[in-house]
């Protein structure tokens, strides 16, 4: 990944030990992605990396890799120019 | 990597945007990377967050790669000539007031071949909802100069790069009378959101312009990168400063992206206007056209 | 349907061809006008302006007559009856945007005020040379209706027919004037309400669920949806598929563009409107349309009081060209004299339809000025001669 590294500017909730955070699941629809890596660049928990896989159209689209991590902001989802991803609160 | 994980396990419900986009029409035109779908995406987040009656809302685009817009969102939706998008939406509005008309196409497209339309339409404050996606370039047709295309940077007809100094829009729209004008870039989603929220909320001629990238001409044709490159040029260079004035906005190549609200005003729309003005002279004679439109029954 | 009263100004009036015109509109049902001004026919938008606001109607003057033929599209799809007025210039930059309307479907009328061309040419003077840019000005193939009247009566009475025939077949109809009958006055009768026959927007019945916009049940004509009934249809200037999609082929171009000519074309004695008189025994047949056809009354009226048996056609729907008439008349008269303001338009037309089985004789004139009717009937005559 060239270009200037990410540089957090957000620091640590000063009440992040009382708040619960919620729990998302993550949904990729694979054939649908453009691999523009979009929501892997801009997902503050850092839950995706693109994969190995190819879809239908050779693209390589997201996979979640840090299971549990999602807190459904669904920056991803909005972010999508594909409409490929998007986050739901999960169930378990 | 593990393979299972690839492959979702769970059955894929349908995606929230669903109820707003012409799914069977995805997946779309946009390039891997062009930044026109998550405009689209934010487009939809505002229509769902505000509530509005979706059947009340008409969405007229022009020609080029963001005048493909018209037909993937789920309205009433007109992919007109182009440059003519703004004028095709004034006869809507007028024919029936009571629509929520919004327009959305490139910067080609509003202020280069429809550039006259524009700068009438914001003068009579028409009540129009103008979104204008910046790609800086005519992409459709293959990376030509555009009006916006910033000083020095190359497109296929400015091989040696650009030498004509481009619009800077915010200005363009707030000097010809448009009471809302705002900029964000799509990588700025959130505010995008809120902002398109607040323009459907605001009557008269509002504008909004979103800088989005364009990989595939733009960026290739000037050695950018990808539409990532140009989320992350964003991130980096872009500033917000909400009431800044217009006239310091202009875009230069590669350099910082003055965002934010710039012009918030209250002013009555042409219709307005026209109906005070006649309930005024004409007084009990005045016949307004109803708000369902002049349609005379059968 | 019966007129909208509110859109009627029932009574006997001295009016020139611009006002009539306004007049026929109104009562027609249009209730939205975008226009630019041009000489000579901004004074239809001025009457339209003025009576308007007290009947529900929106006038809009636009930066320009693009603008203007691209609101008045986008006018039509509320379900609005709209219309936009222009001459020469306006007229051929409408050309695109009379085009969207073909291709999406819109019915609208424009009305063409037609002065001496080209360029600038002669504003405030008579020409009727941008017939065939009525027919042919947009890129592509395509077909509209268009219609010229020849007195402040007929500005009246054609424009309710105009925007009648775009309801019915969907098309933008052009309306072909010219500055004298636009510019002339004289007296015009506007019936009750209840005696003009109106033709409304036939809106689809079919479910929200099921409506396609360019779906045909049976005949050439699509169902209509307004813009704002929950219909959610999409549009396009593209060629398209049922669904309004764009659909870029060979296959649906063939099945978009035939529907669109073959919906006109086909239509045959449905859109035959002309006036005949004296060509069932005649020798020589005169054609024209517009201010000419009076000048050639006088022509026509001198020719046989020197023992010509001479016939009139006049074109009142111009487009589509009356072929059936035409070429049946060639098969038996010994010539056609064909006057009009221009170096030959509608003359070619009738020269095709002939097909070399009779001369055709065009009386041509650049405009300016109307024929002198010497003219027209030295052609007669000299038909006439060469056919004995």
């Amino acid at each position: 990944m060239q270009g200037v590294t990410q540089t957090k500017f957000w620091r640590e909730p000063l009440d992040s030990d009382q708040v619960e955070a919620p729990l998302g699941q993550v949904y990729i629809i694979n054939d649908r992605c453009k691999g523009c890596e979009f929501c892997v660049e801009y997902c503050p928990r850092d839950v995706l990396e693109m994969s190995d896989e190819f879809n239908r159209k050779g693209y390589h689209p997201p996979v979640v890799t840090k299971e549990g991590a999602c807190v459904n902001c669904n920056l991803c989802e909005q972010i999508c120019p594909e409409f490929a991803i998007f986050t739901l609160e999960a169930t378990s | 990597m593990n393979p299972d994980l690839v492959r979702d396990p769970l059955p894929i419900p349908e995606h929230p945007v669903t109820p707003y986009l012409r799914m069977e029409r995805i997946p779309h035109v946009w390039c891997p990377g062009c930044g026109i779908g998550t405009v689209v995406k934010c487009f939809a987040s505002a229509l769902e967050r505000t509530g509005v009656d979706l059947e009340k809302v008409s969405v007229v685009s022009g020609i080029g790669c963001s005048g493909r817009t018209a037909g993937y969102l789920r309205l009433d939706g007109f992919h007109t000539t182009h440059g003519r998008a703004i004028p095709f939406a004034t006869g809507l509005k007028l024919g029936r007031p009571e629509l929520l008309v919004s327009v959305v196409s490139g910067d080609g497209d509003l202020v280069g071949i429809g550039g006259n339309h524009f700068i009438h339409a914001a003068r009579r404050n028409l009540d129009l909802l103008v979104i204008l996606i910046n790609n800086f370039i005519y992409g459709m047709t293959g990376g030509q100069n555009a009006p916006t295309t910033p000083l020095m940077a190359r497109s296929s007809t400015m091989p040696f790069g650009n030498f004509e100094p481009p619009f800077n829009l915010p200005h363009l729209a707030a000097s010809s009378g448009a009471p809302y004008v705002a900029r964000w870039t799509c990588l700025h989603i959130r505010r995008l959101t809120w902002a398109i929220e607040e323009a459907i909320q605001r009557k008269g001629f509002r504008f909004i312009e979103v800088i989005a990238p364009c990989p595939t001409l733009y960026s290739r044709l000037n050695k950018l990168g990808t539409g990532l490159s140009g989320m992350r040029f964003y991130h980096d260079k872009a500033e917000i400063r909400h009431g800044a004035d217009t006239r310091e906005v202009a875009i230069g190549f590669q350099e910082p992206i003055i965002c934010g609200k710039f012009v918030d005003e209250e002013r009555p729309t042409f219709n307005e206007l026209m109906d005070s003005h006649y309930g005024k002279v004409l007084g009990e004679k005045y016949v307004p056209m109803p708000a369902e439109g002049g349609y005379l029954h059968g | 349907m019966k007129a909208d009263p509110a859109g009627v100004l029932t009574g006997a009036h001295y009016l020139d061809g611009d006002f009539a015109c306004g007049e026929g509109a109104m009562a027609a049902g249009c209730r939205f006008v975008a226009g630019y001004p041009i000489t000579p026919s901004t004074e239809v938008v001025e009457r339209i302006s003025r009576r308007f606001p007290t009947m529900g109607g929106t006038f809009i003057q636009m930066e320009d007559e693009l603008a203007s033929m691209a609101a008045v599209v986008g006018g039509s799809w509320t379900g609005t009856k709209s219309m936009t007025v222009t001459s020469g210039p306006g007229f051929s930059l409408m050309m695109e945007n009379i085009g969207l309307a073909a291709m999406m479907e819109t019915p609208c009328v424009v009305v063409n005020v037609q002065r001496g061309g080209p360029s600038t040419g002669l504003p405030t003077m008579v020409g009727q040379a941008d017939m065939m840019q009525a027919r042919w000005g947009s890129h592509g193939d395509y077909e509209v209706i268009a219609l010229s009247p020849q007195s402040p009566q007929e500005a009246f009475d054609l424009t309710v027919e105009a925007f009648n025939l775009s309801e019915i077949y969907r098309v933008p109809v052009m309306f072909m004037m010219d500055e004298c009958v636009g510019h002339m006055t004289e007296r015009v009768v506007i019936p009750e309400a209840d005696e003009i026959e109106v033709v409304p927007r036939r809106l689809t019945e079919q479910s929200k669920e099921e409506f396609l916009p360019y779906r045909l049940n049976g005949h050439l004509v699509p169902e209509f949806a307004r813009a704002g009934d929950g219909y959610r249809f999409h549009t396009t200037g593209l060629t398209h598929d049922e669904r309004g999609y764009p659909l870029m082929s060979a296959d649906c171009q063939e099945a978009c563009v035939h529907r669109l000519v073959d919906k006109i074309r086909g239509a045959g004695d449905d859109l035959t409107h002309i006036e005949e008189d004296g060509t069932d025994d005649a020798e020589v047949v005169v054609i024209s349309y517009g201010i000419t056809a009076r000048v050639a009354r006088m022509a026509i009226t001198m020719a046989r009081e020197r023992g010509v048996p001479t016939g009139s056609v006049r074109l009142i729907v111009v487009w589509p060209f009356p072929e059936r008439v035409i070429t049946e008349l060639a098969g038996r008269v010994a010539g056609f004299v064909v006057p009009e303001l221009n170096y030959g338009q509608i003359s070619l037309e009738v020269e095709r339809l002939a097909a070399g089985r009779c001369p055709v004789w065009h009386v041509g004139h650049g405009g300016g000025t109307v024929h002198d009717p010497e003219a027209i009937l030295e052609k007669i005559l000299e038909a006439a001669k060469v056919a004995a």
